[in-house]
């Protein structure tokens, strides 16, 4: 099974997934095949440095999303992986996916 | 760690993105592989693949294969076939018919419109004894226009005034390439490999231990050649981050230490860490042996600014800043990435040489994960300072300068003085400006402080010619001749901003829009048919010319041969040979042509220079060869006081308040009226400052201006989230949607810069209601700092009120285009009707 692994510690929220799909998808306003969701900004009482802070995006796949199907069968990349531009986005087989998620920085692995 | 360069280099399917292919067939699409340079833009130019059918852009997406961006695009790029194919885009040149600011236009031929200008600038300057010095030519940024409009003005037009209306101290960029340029001879940028077409993988690199943003959001901005996200990947690979910044960003949550300090107060924290670093010898000793001069004066003049002191003036705690400067000093490899900031406050020159000092004395120069110097690939370096090279001596002599309008300060910028361009139009002197031209710019809606003072001098100028990729609120309320430009999409041009050189390839047409280039062609060909014919005859001439010798000056009857001093400075230079680096390397192979940059090179090629570490070591910065650095002495003068001392800066830093801060802090009435620092002018990710307004998909994401309100704000003041709001000071006010955040400092607000609607009704009073919501109806002119350098923009003092129906009228709108403005008293030289002082140093003026 395929799955797009999402990095989402490093994930800056710059909108690139979401208008890369909606192009493909040709999806009108207010339709998405990835939304953005936001949590925080707030901070954590008692602790500092990079600690300190919660501003977490995570995109969200949505039924509209068919992984890019017409681009993967001839060897490109699904749009929102290609261009994400924090880096934090991986499509393949779901078990090479989880093997890559090492517990450094939070992930979430996305299936249809 | 998942980030894995090599990982994602071998899961490119190569043959799936046709790999050393510049064109191809697919799907029913003609596929071309180039770069964008805007307009729509940036400051940037990444790798993408262009899908066009039947000569129209139908679609875009990222190139993977490209080095500098590996396919990853952003919102305004992916968007681009939006911006491109928008159906109001004008077609063909136009001629005013109605009232100016009616926006009733008739369609003319490019014949009638070179043949008006011409007309225009021989009976009213040439035949009444007036000189060229009397046209003002105004460019925006990105969209490799610096390399080009300066170039027009001064070889098509003959004048040496361009710059950017309105822009006082030159409050965008220049003061960093000058301040650092004083200390250490050349520009310093964050290493995150980009100097390598291996980028991350290259076996020299090494990812940056600590990077400070400072007074930048580089995701948002991408700003200087920059692309932010570069820094996202060094924080995966182990980058850890300082951000100085009064908001709260992306970096500033996920960083070590945030120091949210009081607006324009960085000189303050900048040299209280080099406070820190000197007295508890944090710096690199054996770097500042061999390489910088006048340490122990620096550290002498830094010892009485304590963090303490600078904890009263920035507003954070004085240990915050000492563990701040502990950790940037002590990191084996530190960098700095800076920002707008920097310019946009009046002790802008020093801060930016004192923020060079904190780079050098830590030895951050030029070492793998550092601050490396670089310089445009190739030493291509059309800019300011090319206008000189062919406008005549005698009219480039009456270049609006510094001193005319701030004595004492000396001229050392190729750009003409904003503050002396400002008084030229609002007294005649020292001559009048009788022509304005403006090209790919909105300076009204932009860049210009003091928008509705700016509109005041724009409305009576005599002759005013806008070209532009769309009708815009400056072309509606002063163009008489409007010509229409191409867009990225539809242009043959290259830029080099460091590197590598990147060529963008016309893969569509826009009816009869010309580009840049083809407009410096037509109109030279026109006013300046003698050095045309021989030079730059046609785009191919023009194109090869600026890979050959970056129209520097070769004379072949004398031998002799100029180049312009650089980017942004002032000056020109005999050499003895003005080719450039990449005419020397290609023109033998017969590859020194921009059809081989498109097709040989897939559009791009790196140069060795940025590549380079340790340059100082190798003799590759000092025009003798010898090792060292590109000053005076050859070391990084750590006191500049011979470049200070020749540009009329002191050459130690101390920090100044603006004149509106300043009263902020000593007159409780002032902050009674106007109890808000209103920073303004930061980016979001939909819009290249005005530019993008048009396209849907961007005005899905973000419909409306948006003012940021702390959450104490919205209580105290019973606002609601995206409740229109007044913002309003002694300049005048303007509208925005409120934004409830929770992180934001209760004394400021934040507001955007760059709004207009062009869905709105262009006539007056609405002008596209870009007056209505422009944060610069409460900016100022005239006020700069040491040099001329550094308006302070980001700082204005203002008050909000609800926006209900017994204050709502006139609008901003009506006040600037029907009603005489906001102020009838301005007074040329002064910033405000509440002081003749233009600055808080002694004696009030420059």
């Amino acid at each position: 099974m395929k799955g797009i692994l999402i990095n989402y510690e490093f994930c800056t929220g710059c909108h690139s997934c979401e208008v890369a799909c909606k192009k493909h998808l040709e999806l009108p306003a207010g339709e998405f095949g990835i939304k953005l969701s936001e949590t925080g900004p707030f901070e954590y009482a008692g602790k500092t440095g990079a600690d300190h802070w919660e501003w977490t995006y995570l995109p969200v796949m949505t039924k509209a999303c068919d992984m890019c199907e017409d681009r993967t069968a001839k060897g490109k990349l699904p749009m929102c992986v290609q261009h994400c531009q924090a880096w934090c986005m991986y499509y393949g087989e779901v078990e090479d996916l989880a093997k890559k998620m090492d517990g450094s920085s939070r992930c979430a692995l996305f299936t249809r | 760690m998942l980030f894995d360069y090599q990982e994602f280099l071998d899961g490119i399917d190569r043959e799936a993105y046709h790999e050393g292919e510049w064109q191809w067939e697919e799907d029913g699409y003609t596929v071309t592989r180039t770069y964008t340079y805007s307009a729509p833009g940036c400051h940037d130019s990444c790798g993408v693949l262009m899908y066009t059918k039947n000569g129209k852009l139908e679609k875009i997406e990222g190139d993977p294969l490209d080095p500098c961006a590996n396919g990853r695009l952003c919102m305004r790029c992916l968007n681009l076939e939006e911006g491109v194919n928008y159906a109001d885009r004008p077609k063909w040149p136009l001629k005013r018919v109605g009232a100016r600011g009616e926006n009733k236009w008739e369609r003319i031929s490019w014949e009638e419109a070179l043949d008006t200008i011409a007309t225009w600038i021989h009976d009213n300057l040439d035949a009444k004894g007036l000189g060229r010095e009397s046209i003002f030519v105004n460019h925006g940024t990105g969209r490799n226009i610096s390399s080009w409009v300066p170039f027009l003005g001064g070889a098509c037009l003959g004048t040496p005034n361009i710059g950017a209306i309105g822009f006082s101290g030159y409050s965008c960029y220049l003061p960093r390439t000058c301040g650092t340029a004083a200390g250490i001879g050349d520009f310093p940028i964050v290493d995150a490999s980009e100097g390598h077409a291996d980028r991350y993988n290259n076996p020299e690199w090494v990812r940056p231990d600590v990077v400070v943003i400072w007074g930048c959001e580089p995701l948002r901005s991408n700003a200087d050649g920059y692309l932010g996200h570069w820094l996202v990947a060094c924080m995966q690979q182990g980058t850890r981050f300082i951000s100085v910044d009064p908001q709260l960003t992306w970096w500033g949550a996920h960083a070590d230490y945030w120091l949210p300090i009081r607006p324009s107060t960085d000189l303050a924290l900048a040299l209280a860490w080099l406070n820190v670093i000197t007295t508890e010898e944090l710096q690199d000793k054996e770097f500042i042996e061999y390489w910088c001069a006048y340490y122990d004066e620096l550290k002498e003049h830094v010892a009485q600014f304590t963090p303490e002191w600078a904890a009263k003036i920035c507003e954070v705690p004085a240990d915050l800043i000492r563990d701040a400067a502990r950790f940037y000093a002590t990191a084996e490899r530190g960098a700095i990435q800076w920002g707008l900031a920097f310019d946009t406050q009046v002790d802008s020159i020093q801060l930016c040489q004192t923020v060079s000092n904190l780079m050098s004395v830590c030895g951050n120069i030029d070492k793998p994960g550092t601050n490396i110097l670089v310089r445009n690939g190739f030493e291509i370096n059309p800019g300011y300072a090319t206008a000189q090279l062919y406008c005549d001596p005698e009219t480039f002599s009456k270049k609006l300068t510094v001193d005319l309008v701030h004595p004492g300060c000396t001229q050392f910028i190729g750009m003409a003085d904003c503050d002396a361009v400002n008084r030229a139009f609002e007294t005649g002197e020292p001559y009048p400006i009788k022509m304005f031209w403006s090209q790919g710019a909105n300076g009204i809606s932009c860049s210009a402080t003091a928008a509705p003072r700016v509109h005041k001098m724009l409305e009576k100028v005599e002759f005013c010619v806008v070209a532009d990729p769309y009708m815009t609120p400056t072309a509606v309320a002063y163009a008489d001749i409007f010509l229409p430009l191409k867009t990225t999409a539809e242009r043959d041009s290259m830029r080099v901003w460091w590197t590598p050189l990147r060529a963008m390839k016309a893969v569509s047409e826009w009816y009869e829009a010309k580009s840049d280039e083809e407009l410096i062609v037509a109109l030279g060909n026109k006013m300046n048919p003698e050095l045309f014919q021989k030079r730059w005859p046609t785009l191919e001439a023009l194109l090869q010319d600026y890979l050959d010798v970056g129209f520097n000056l070769y004379d072949p009857e004398t031998g002799k041969s100029y180049k312009s001093a650089g980017r942004s400075k002032a000056g020109m230079i005999e050499v003895p040979d003005v080719h450039t680096d990449f005419w020397k390397k290609h023109h033998e192979d017969g590859t020194c042509s921009f059809k081989s940059l498109v097709e040989d090179k897939c559009g791009y090629e790196y140069d060795d220079f940025c590549a380079t570490y340790r340059k100082y070591e190798k003799g590759m910065l000092r025009p003798d060869g010898q090792p060292g650095f590109a000053t005076p002495s050859g070391r990084i003068e750590l006191v500049p006081f011979a470049t200070f001392g020749a540009w009329g800066i002191p050459p130690l830093a101390e920090h100044v308040e603006s004149l509106t801060m300043k009263r902020w802090m000593e007159d409780p009435e002032y902050r009674a009226e106007y109890p808000f620092i209103c920073i303004n002018g930061s980016r979001s990710y939909e819009f290249f400052h005005s530019e993008n307004r048009q396209q849907a998909t961007m005005r899905e994401f973000h419909p409306m201006p948006l003012v940021k309100v702390s959450t104490q704000t919205a209580e105290e003041y019973d606002l609601k989230e995206g409740e229109w709001i007044w913002i309003e000071n002694t300049e005048g006010r303007c509208r925005q949607k409120v934004h409830i955040d929770p992180t934001l400092n209760p004394n400021y607000i934040h507001a955007e810069h760059g709004w207009w609607f062009p869905e709105q009704e262009p006539a007056f009073p609405h002008l596209y209601g870009t007056f209505d919501c422009n944060i610069n109806n409460l900016t100022a002119s005239y006020e700069t700092g040491q040099g001329g350098i550094g308006n302070p923009l980001k700082s204005v003092a203002a008050k909000i009120y609800k926006c209900t129906d017994d204050v709502n009228e006139p609008s901003p709108g009506e006040v600037v285009t029907k009603l005489g403005g906001f102020r009838d008293d301005y007074v040329a030289t002064e910033p405000f009707a509440w002081t003749h002082d233009n600055t808080t140093r002694e004696g009030g003026r420059f």
